[in-house]
């Protein structure tokens, strides 16, 4: 080795949280026998100002090259160890922690001894891959501090209009020749009790007028290249081409409805769906006076498991509606379960039977009947069958998935869920963000959603949208996939369909395919490490180097 | 959360109130009051070894009072700043004027500053987001759910306590009858033991056991000594506390954990007595909680009363059935008119179910109340200090077409703050307030457009 190896040890006591249970003297003095440790310092608390200083005079005094701490969980107390490090003049990514608390002293409080000789275990195998650590340097990659929001209705416009007023320029691309999307079709909104169309109208009207906007209707997207930071989009408006590039990408392409043809003898004149109820509304149709609505058809059924969360709402709205311009129109809503969840939407319901619309409950395994001029159903409570007349019937139908999701899906290599709506990169934590950094989603792409909820995600996606551009440069940590052996690699693409993170392609060299990584989009996970046949990959800071031989120094024993 | 507290433009004030706001969007003003936490946070290390010297025990308000805290404690393991806080109320030092000490005098960090005081904190800034949160409704005020004079009826907080593995029970549902009991026992058996040590010492002074001392103190024949009325106490009271612990220690043998569950939805919620709105997520929670039960052990049923089930999210129907078809659980529906008690403190759900039109009672091992979403205490008094408007319900007011803001402009509200809803839809409006935050504060000009 061409380098003198100096590593410094650090074992830590943790007050009494590793010392009360490890001997950490004998382990302090163990490490002074491994190779190329020059120096060693058992610590009170490694983490303290006391034990950083340590660090960071040995790292001058001492020379040293690498430094190994052993002492609690990576997750806390790494980034503050690496930063000390550099701190020192020492590169951060010579620097190797090894866990003695949390996988050690706290599993085994009981057994002192055996407890110690898995510590002696731990650290010879830090000290062992410590020596083969290389340098790394942070990655870095600009970032085009422009956005693409794909899709035009409400949740798309609010997105561009939260980016557009922070500065940000943004390609609003929509495939029809309208901006609006569902919201189009609709007559009044609850619990706002506004104008769908008045509100639409205002909304595109900011859009259209918005200097950092560029409205392309009629627009389809034929290719989209690139990673975080660094998109190049092609878009085809009426047959006409164009290219640009943008930075981060948010699919707000909403659903659509769908038609329930051969359920409950589905007409769209005298049986119809709510859709065509708003319809009715907004064109001045609507006549009846016996209205009988039947919710979750074509829904939570064995063909659509889900719950489509807002079709019951829709329902109450649009009998308080019929309710509002006569309340001597008879309104009946079969239904499952209301799904009046939340404050807003349960109060619209209770304010519905105030007006006496009228609510029975059915059974999945006994649904209603339509017939000629009533509708038959079984009412739990009376323990019979009711007629109830009818002379125009509402099905309440799900929102599904809209039939691009799949072809943008893999244009973007984000993932859907088994109903085709777009799946967040986690239901909790990163609910309006994908696997993929970069791209962003909101509203009805990801899952029914009410006006409220559909403006919430928009501004959030915009929010986490706007993090890379406000940045304006990507930092990445760089502990990345990297193509150690490009002689190796045949190009197979095995790695870059496993990849969950988009971060590898295959391009041509001239040595033939290979693939390449995109080092700021690489999250380290090293999957493709491990599935390459031809060991052409490895993760710079788990080389296989690096893990044999820490397997090796455990083979050993002490 | 700990990238919260360690992101380098994050200023975390924990254990602070905001008590003055002026100013304007673009310009505000705060004081914020950081509370004496009686330990230097830049010095402690989080290490915890004051916790396991410190002699003052209390009920723990993280495991809703079913374990014990020591008086300097750290609210849960996973705290952010990951530092203690002494309760100054319960500390022998601080609050009961006793010689103590011992939380300083073990601290190798030398944290602990019982003369630290309250500071006051000046903020200028742009914009100001609200996540206040909420609290769980008080189920005591319904009687007819014998909440707090049943054992075995819990809040669903408590059962996810019970339910945890680092929680008081370790996560197995051992019953609150069977906690108090074991309480009981404990406290029985170290006054027995306490009595039998002093007995032990009797018997050896005077060379004779204790039955036989007592048939001739009964006698009239033990003679005189200082000792003997003492020793006859003590022998009365070891006796009496032997009897009583017999029964209470075969009940304790005899004890199973609870493995047919009730879970009760709406309990607070969509009632007109108390709140009318729907608290959004507890349909989802009682299921979860049953599926979590059953996990745990495969005898567990579970029954779930409601009135409708709401299960609105992605994937949540798809959950709620395999909950009915692989983890013992039953949807019932109906909503339980009351709860009572049987001798072996089960309670009996009584209600009518709608789907055989019946008044029906069933017995189970434990009940769980699916408590409503409140808003919280200090809400109304912030609403004050910061000049904004309350909905009918309470919970801070917001407008359906701009979801997070509020009647004060650069004052923005999300979560459970606004009204009832989960864990994805909080984390979803948490990045809409910012947005919100982050374009008031760049269209004021306080802020370069376009960041760095």
């Amino acid at each position: 080795m061409a380098e003198d190896i100096r590593i410094g040890v650090f074992v830590c006591d943790c007050g009494s949280n590793i010392a009360g249970y490890l001997d950490c003297p004998s382990l302090a003095e163990y490490s002074e026998t491994l190779p190329n440790v020059v120096f060693v310092k058992e610590n009170l608390y490694t983490c303290s100002e006391t034990g950083i200083n340590e660090i960071k005079n040995a790292i001058k005094e001492e020379k040293l090259n690498r430094v190994v701490v052993a002492s609690c969980s990576p997750r806390t107390h790494e980034p503050l160890f690496r930063e000390s490090c550099g701190e020192a003049g020492l590169n951060p990514y010579l620097f190797e922690m090894v866990n003695i608390r949390d996988q050690c002293s706290w599993v085994h409080m009981q057994e002192r001894e055996e407890g110690t000789n898995k510590a002696r275990d731990l650290i010879r195998m830090g000290v062992a891959k410590a020596a083969l650590l290389q340098p790394q340097e942070p990655i870095q990659s600009e970032v085009d501090p422009k956005a693409l929001v794909i899709g035009g209705g409400i949740s798309g416009m609010t997105s561009a209009m939260a980016l557009a007023n922070r500065g940000y320029q943004v390609f609003l691309v929509e495939k029809s020749s309208e901006m609006g999307g569902l919201l189009r079709n609709l007559h009044k909104l609850a619990p706002a009790n506004v104008d769908a169309q008045e509100l639409l109208a205002k909304q595109v009207e900011a859009v259209s007028n918005h200097e950092n906007i560029s409205l392309l209707t009629s627009t389809t997207i034929n290719e989209i290249q690139g990673y975080i930071g660094h998109y190049e989009v092609t878009v085809s408006t009426n047959g006409v081409a164009q290219d640009f590039g943008v930075g981060v990408i948010i699919i707000a392409t909403g659903a659509k409805v769908f038609r329930p043809e051969g359920l409950f003898n589905y007409d769209g004149k005298r049986v119809i769906t709510q859709f065509d109820l708003e319809a009715f509304f907004r064109n001045k149709k609507f006549k009846a006076d016996n209205v009988v609505m039947i919710q979750c058809v074509g829904a939570r059924n064995e063909e659509r498991k889900y719950c489509s969360r807002i079709c019951c709402m829709i329902a109450i709205k649009n009998a308080i509606v019929i309710k509002e311009q006569n309340p001597e129109t008879s309104v009946h809503i079969l239904y499952r379960d209301i799904q009046a969840y939340g404050t807003e939407n349960e109060a619209l319901f209770q304010h519905s039977k105030q007006l006496g619309v009228r609510y029975i409950k059915y059974d999945q395994e006994r649904p209603p009947e339509v017939q000629e001029n009533a509708v038959k159903v079984y009412h739990h409570l009376l323990g019979r069958e009711l007629e109830i007349p009818q002379d125009l019937v509402v099905l309440s139908t799900p929102l599904i998935a809209g039939e691009d999701n799949e072809a943008l899906s893999k244009l973007l290599r984000v993932t859907l869920d088994a109903n085709k709506f777009f799946l967040e990169g986690h239901v909790k934590l990163k609910p309006l963000d994908f696997a993929t950094d970069g791209v962003y989603l909101c509203g009805n792409a990801h899952y029914p959603a009410t006006l409220r909820e559909a403006i919430s995600q928009a501004l959030g996606a915009a929010s986490r949208a706007s993090i890379p551009l406000a940045k304006g440069v990507m930092t990445v940590e760089p502990i990345v996939s990297v193509l150690a052996d490009e002689d190796a690699c045949r190009g197979c693409g095995l790695c870059v369909a496993l990849c969950p993170y988009s971060a590898l392609e295959i391009v041509q060299t001239e040595k033939g395919r290979k693939v390449r990584v995109i080092p700021v989009a690489c999250k380290g996970c090293g999957v493709c490490a491990s599935t390459c046949y031809q060991h052409a990959l490895d993760i710079n800071v788990y080389t296989d180097d690096q893990v044999e031989e820490q397997i090796r120094a455990f083979l050993t024993g002490s | 959360m700990l990238d919260a507290g360690r992101h380098a433009k994050i200023n975390l004030l924990a254990y602070s109130q905001v008590e003055e706001v002026s100013g304007e969007v673009g310009a505000f003003q705060l004081k914020v009051r950081k509370k004496a936490r009686y330990v230097n946070e830049d010095l402690c290390t989080g290490c915890g070894a004051c916790v396991e010297k410190c002699p003052s025990t209390v009920k723990d308000e993280f495991d809703v009072g079913l374990g014990e805290r020591k008086a300097i404690y750290k609210y849960f393991p996973q705290g952010i700043p990951s530092t203690h806080c002494i309760d100054a109320e319960n500390c022998r030092q601080l609050g009961q004027g006793k010689k103590c000490g011992i939380c300083a005098k073990v601290c190798q960090a030398d944290a602990i500053d019982y003369e630290q005081q309250d500071q006051l904190v000046d903020l200028e800034v742009g914009a100001i987001v609200l996540a206040t949160g909420y609290d769980v409704f008080d189920p005591s005020v319904i009687p007819e759910y014998g909440y707090g004079r049943i054992d075995n009826v819990v809040t669903a907080l408590e059962f996810e306590r019970l339910l945890s593995a680092s929680g008081p029970t370790h996560g197995h549902l051992d019953r609150p009858s069977e906690l108090a009991l074991r309480v009981e026992i404990a406290a029985l058996e170290k006054e027995l033991q306490k009595a039998t040590r002093q007995i032990d010492k009797l018997e050896e002074k005077h060379g004779k056991k204790t039955a036989e001392f007592v048939k001739e103190f009964k006698a009239g024949k033990a003679g005189e000594d200082g000792d003997f009325e003492r020793w006859a106490g003590l022998a009365e009271k070891a006796a009496v506390a032997e009897e009583k612990l017999a029964p209470l220690k075969k009940r304790d043998a005899a004890a199973h954990t609870a493995k047919k569950l009730a879970f009760i939805q709406c309990v607070g919620s969509r009632d007109f007595r108390f709140n009318r709105f729907c608290s959004s997520y507890c349909c989802m929670h009682s299921v979860k909680e049953a599926m979590i039960a059953h996990e745990h052990d495969n005898e567990t049923t579970s029954s779930i009363f409601c009135m409708d089930l709401r299960a609105v999210g992605r994937g949540f129907e798809e959950y709620k059935l395999r909950g009915g078809e692989s983890a013992n659980i039953e949807y019932v529906r109906g909503r339980v008119a009351e709860i009572t008690e049987d001798e072996s403190l089960n309670p009996i759900a009584w209600y009518e179910s709608t789907t055989t039109r019946q008044v029906e009672h069933e017995t189970f091992d434990m009940v769980v109340l699916a408590t409503a979403c409140v808003p919280s205490a200090g809400t109304p008094k912030l609403a004050e200090l910061m000049g904004l408007k309350l909905d009918e319900n309470g919970f801070f007011k917001t407008d359906p077409l701009a979801p997070l803001d509020t009647n004060r402009a650069g004052i923005f509200v999300c979560g459970c703050a606004q009204g009832p809803m989960d864990i994805p839809e909080s984390v979803v409006q948490a990045s809409s307030a910012a947005a919100r935050a982050a374009e008031v504060v760049s269209m004021a000009g306080e802020v370069a457009v376009g960041g760095s």
